[in-house]
């Protein structure tokens, strides 16, 4: 086939949201309905991929839609930093749905036709959000994500999915409707365009304070980046099926949100505005308190979802900082930390998961010996956990150097500690999960010389789950999208070239 | 023919609506109503053609010269509220058989059909006159047709409901008629175009002061503005479903079409903005009135009442607009007029079919609907979104040119409030989509099933119109733009 880029844009938009209306189409044969899910998965991976070679050879790709209001235009433009999120978003959707095939079919969940069918729409609105080429095409896609994603949060129908869907969709509902919208419309007042450009759009004379406050807008509207105290959606979005959580509260939703917020950082102000904003260091010191707490809090989780959720919010942070920070380091930092953070923790998700269909365990207090059922989930786990952490031999280990470097020319003394000790945290609550999977008996041990707490209460089942020892995997494509996330940790440690190259480009690409 | 259109406009509906008796049958009648509301709908379209190529057309009543004769007088701006109510009214007729079949009586269905040609001769008239007395008597004769129409509905409380509004509405056209009869005490003259040029000269006396806020005053209540709307809920409540999609769509726009044109044709821009305090007024009633209403509408169990307290939000929202008194606000509260009557007449014909199916619009009611009536459920949930101010529907139109009117005047608290305000719409909207989407369905209502073609046809011409308008925006903008702009006497 020979299409030309412009046209391979707009069907790469256009492929994931016709995708849905023949997912429902044949929504009574669950085989095909799979095969259409992933032959579209194919597609927009061909698509996207030919996109970043046309790209990487130096084409300008940009497409217009059409005029809503004089000035107000739909339309596309790509560039590195969205180049990098939609290839992220489109490899992950094949890894995910892959996934979620054993994973709906062995959990017997109903209404798999609307959740095949809002996923795609979920991924278009990702693909045309990363290729936005103005805020307003931008801010379409934003609620488009979050009202598409709304019927998978609450998925199960429950009491709870439906509080939690309340949730959900009001956090982020109210933070765009009213400060997005309003940053967005006095940005067009103040600059008197939307279109993203290198540098920024407002001009050098602009009044700082009022530019100053647009920022905060734009952080604290885009609650999709989960920036405390607007990240209380992100728990609450756990009752979905593990699929959703892992792809869309892992990877595409949340890194939406940090994604724009680099853009706006890059494209709207521009780094050297940036950098002299009143409210610049009173939101960077937002978001490490973002980092900080919610590290904490995720210590607290029992359920390992909340506490892989509370751990997104805190790696969310790190984005946001980078960002902020204005400077190259930073950004790239940045960049890198969306596609490290996305591999390590879908894995992390993935892992959960398939605890929670082959074991039917949720807690973190029960998940002791499972690694002699589980080794390779496990192991997965492990290795995934110390990407989060940012150590050799993951990929996590270089966007973490990035954003530390970017505190150091800063001189940000305080930041870098916190991203420092937030990253002794980690270790704190993840590695502890595999460790105890692997050897439950250390623990009781221990345990049982100490004072009785909570968990000694539950040391009972130890001994049961040491007599099973059989193996009791995930359903095998489960399973193959959790060893392909796992080596693409591993692999991107030793090849990080082309995300590095991408993430610089960033700040470099030709008018 | 063509330079009749001005009064065919209304003679057309007026002629009609005493014809309709010679039918025996109500399925004649109602292709007779149909296609004389259509006719009237084609009148407007033309009209609007020649009032944006041609400008302002006149029209003298009888051959009587304009001040002395009635005048008709078409410009931009009301020839788009002709269309408005012209399209609504052929529309919402499509299902209106279908609907009355449960929630009339069969031996009034002729007079219904009778009573809505009058009501909808006595809108086009006020929009179309250029004369201060004649609004007065369209005034009335839509007034009069309404109270009877909203007394059919099939609930007791109906009667009580048009008996309110009754009252409340002659006190409002009774103030009109005293404020009329002082300007004419005053010029001497009854024709707007007269008044406009009389009225500066005698604009500093008391009796002008006391016409003015007599006038605006009747004008507030017939399109319930805060405080003045407790008439409305329980009119759109218990009115006959088709009835009330027509009303809400268009009845209260025609208020704010009497409010425009009487602030900035007849008394003129500085009397009404800066003699009298009427911005920072209409602007606080406009917020007050936008948050209790909204905030009502939270608390309601009858679906019908909510969107009728959610109306009266809306209308809130045109009064900021109109209150900003630029072209930027009013162009944002004409836009709003047109976009609102879209989602509005949408969600209402929907609840229409709603009650055809199940007799009732109690939220309880709607348990399951979701999956038992799927494309009227998305048709409210789209139209929700719309009200919402969505990005790509006409909701987020109107509502980004508000916000633009609101920050070219630096009036930052106020563009927050707005949007706070839309918090509260996706609470009443989502009370709905829950129970919908999320209840099994009652066990009396388990036979149910989707509404018919009849009624699917004009929601979703509604609702795909709430969608396209909100794409390609050159009809609405360009049109309410012209308007504003020749209102404020910029030629564009």
């Amino acid at each position: 086939m020979n299409l030309s880029l412009e046209l391979m844009l707009q069907l790469s938009i256009i492929v994931p949201l016709s995708a849905t209306l023949v997912i429902v189409a044949t929504g009574d044969k669950p085989n095909l309905r799979e095969g259409v899910t992933i032959t579209s998965c194919l597609i927009l991976i061909y698509l996207v991929v030919n996109l970043y070679q046309g790209l990487s050879l130096g084409a300008t790709i940009s497409v217009f839609w059409w005029e809503l209001l004089p000035g107000l235009t739909v339309s596309f433009a790509i560039e590195p930093l969205g180049m990098l999120f939609a290839l992220i978003a489109s490899f992950l959707w094949l890894v995910t749905s892959c996934y979620a095939i054993g994973y709906m079919r062995c959990h017997q969940e109903k209404n798999q036709t609307r959740f095949y069918s809002y996923f795609a729409i979920a991924i278009g609105a990702v693909i045309g959000l990363a290729f936005s080429a103005n805020l307003f095409t931008l801010f379409i896609f934003y609620e488009l994500l979050t009202l598409s994603t709304y019927p998978l949060v609450t998925h199960a129908g429950t009491e709870n999915a439906k509080q939690a869907g309340r949730t959900y969709l009001g956090i982020l509902l109210s933070t765009s409707i009213v400060f997005f919208l309003l940053a967005i419309v006095s940005t067009w007042f103040v600059a008197g365009t939307l279109d993203f450009k290198l540098g920024g759009i407002f001009y050098a004379d602009v009044d700082k304070v009022m530019a100053g406050t647009l920022l905060v807008l734009f952080i604290f509207g885009i609650g999709k980046a989960a920036i405390m105290p607007f990240h209380r959606w992100l728990p609450a979005a756990m009752v979905a099926p593990t699929p959703v959580s892992a792809l869309l509260h892992a990877v595409a939703v949340v890194k939406a949100g940090v994604f724009i917020i680099v853009k706006i950082c890059v494209f709207i102000f521009g780094l050297d505005l940036l950098s002299v904003l009143p409210t610049t260091q009173f939101l960077l010191y937002l978001a490490a308190a973002s980092v900080l707490l919610a590290s904490l809090v995720a210590m607290r989780q029992d359920n390992l979802k909340a506490r892989l959720a509370y751990s997104t919010v805190s790696q969310l942070g790190y984005i946001t900082i980078g960002a902020l920070l204005a400077t190259s380091s930073g950004i790239i930092g940045s960049s890198m930390h969306i596609a490290m953070h996305a591999f390590g923790k879908i894995t992390l998700f993935f892992c959960a998961g398939a605890i929670l269909v082959s074991l039917g365990k949720a807690k973190i207090s029960e998940m002791r010996g499972i690694g002699r059922q589980m080794p390779l989930t496990m192991l997965a786990f492990f290795i995934a956990s110390l990407s989060i952490i940012g150590v050799p031999p993951t990929g996590g280990t270089w966007s973490k150097w990035f954003l530390m470097m970017a505190t150091l020319e800063t001189e940000q003394w305080l930041l870098m500690v916190v991203l420092m000790f937030s990253s002794l945290v980690n270790v704190a609550y993840l590695l502890p999960i595999p460790f105890y999977a692997f050897f439950p008996v250390l623990l009781s041990n221990r345990e049982s010389n100490k004072a009785p707490n909570q968990y000694s209460s539950k040391a009972a089942p130890v001994g049961n789950i040491l007599t099973g020892r059989q193996i009791k995997e995930a359903p095998l494509p489960s399973l193959i999208a959790i060893v392909i996330t796992t080596l693409g940790c591993l692999t991107l440690f030793i090849y990080p070239q082309p995300l590095f190259d991408l993430a610089s480009a960033v700040l470099s690409i030709r008018e | 023919m063509i330079s009749h259109l001005p009064v065919l406009q209304v003679i057309v509906p007026l002629m009609a609506a005493p014809i309709c008796l010679i039918f025996k049958r109500a399925q004649l009648v109602w292709l007779f109503s149909l296609l004389v509301s259509g006719l009237t709908f084609l009148i407007s379209i033309l009209l609007l053609q020649q009032v944006m190529t041609s400008g302002v057309l006149s029209y003298e009543l009888g051959g009587w010269q304009a001040p002395w004769g009635i005048e008709y007088r078409i410009d931009k701006l009301n020839a788009f509220l002709l269309l408005i109510i012209s399209a609504i009214s052929t529309i919402v007729l499509f299902a209106a058989q279908t609907s009355i079949e449960k929630e009339i009586d069969k031996n009034k269905h002729t007079l219904f059909y009778v009573l809505y040609l009058l009501s909808l001769t006595g809108m086009l008239g006020i929009v179309a006159t250029g004369d201060a007395f004649n609004v007065f008597v369209f005034l009335e004769i839509s007034s009069l047709s309404s109270y009877a129409l909203i007394a059919m509905g099939k609930n007791k409380r109906a009667l009580w409901a048009s008996y309110q509004y009754l009252i409340m509405g002659t006190i409002g056209a009774t103030f009109i008629l005293i404020g009329v009869g002082l300007m004419y005490q005053m010029t001497g003259t009854l024709n707007m175009q007269d008044l406009s040029q009389r009225l500066p000269e005698v604009a500093q006396t008391r009796t002008v002061f006391t016409a003015f806020a007599f006038v605006i005053v009747g004008v507030c209540l017939k399109l319930a503005l805060f405080p003045l709307h407790h008439w409305l809920p329980n009119a759109y409540a218990y009115a006959p479903s088709i009835v009330t999609a027509f009303f809400a769509a268009t009845a209260t726009k025609v208020a704010i079409y009497l409010l425009i044109r009487l602030t900035f044709s007849v008394f003129g821009l500085s009397f009404s903005f800066t003699t009298i305090p009427l911005q920072s007024l209409f602007m606080a009633l406009g917020l007050i009135g936008i948050f209790i209403a909204s905030i009502s509408a939270i608390y309601q169990n009858n679906i019908k009442h909510l969107f009728a307290y959610s109306s009266i939000a809306q209308i809130g929202y045109m009064i900021v607009g109109f209150s900003i008194s630029t072209v930027t606000g009013l162009t944002a509260t004409l836009l709003h007029v047109f976009n609102h009557a879209l989602m509005k007449c949408a969600i209402f014909l929907a609840l229409a079919a709603v009650m055809y199916r199940l007799d009732d619009v109690q939220l309880n009611n709607f348990h399951g609907l979701g999956r038992q009536m799927p494309l009227t459920m998305a048709a409210i949930v789209v139209a929700g979104l719309s009200l919402i101010g969505m990005p790509l529907t006409v909701g987020f139109v109107s509502k980004w040119y508000l916000l633009s009117a609101l920050l070219e005047q630096g009036w930052w608290p106020v563009a927050v409030l707005i949007l706070l305000a839309a918090i509260l719409t996706v609470v009443y909207l989502w009370r709905i989509i829950e129970v919908a989407y999320f209840k099994q369905p009652l066990v009396d209502n388990a036979a149910v099933k989707e509404a018919p073609i009849l009624f699917l046809v004009p929601i979703w011409t509604l609702t795909i119109a709430n969608i396209y308008f909100g794409i390609d925006t050159r009809l609405s903008v360009q049109v309410a733009q012209a308007a504003a702009q020749s209102l404020f006497g910029l030629t564009p």
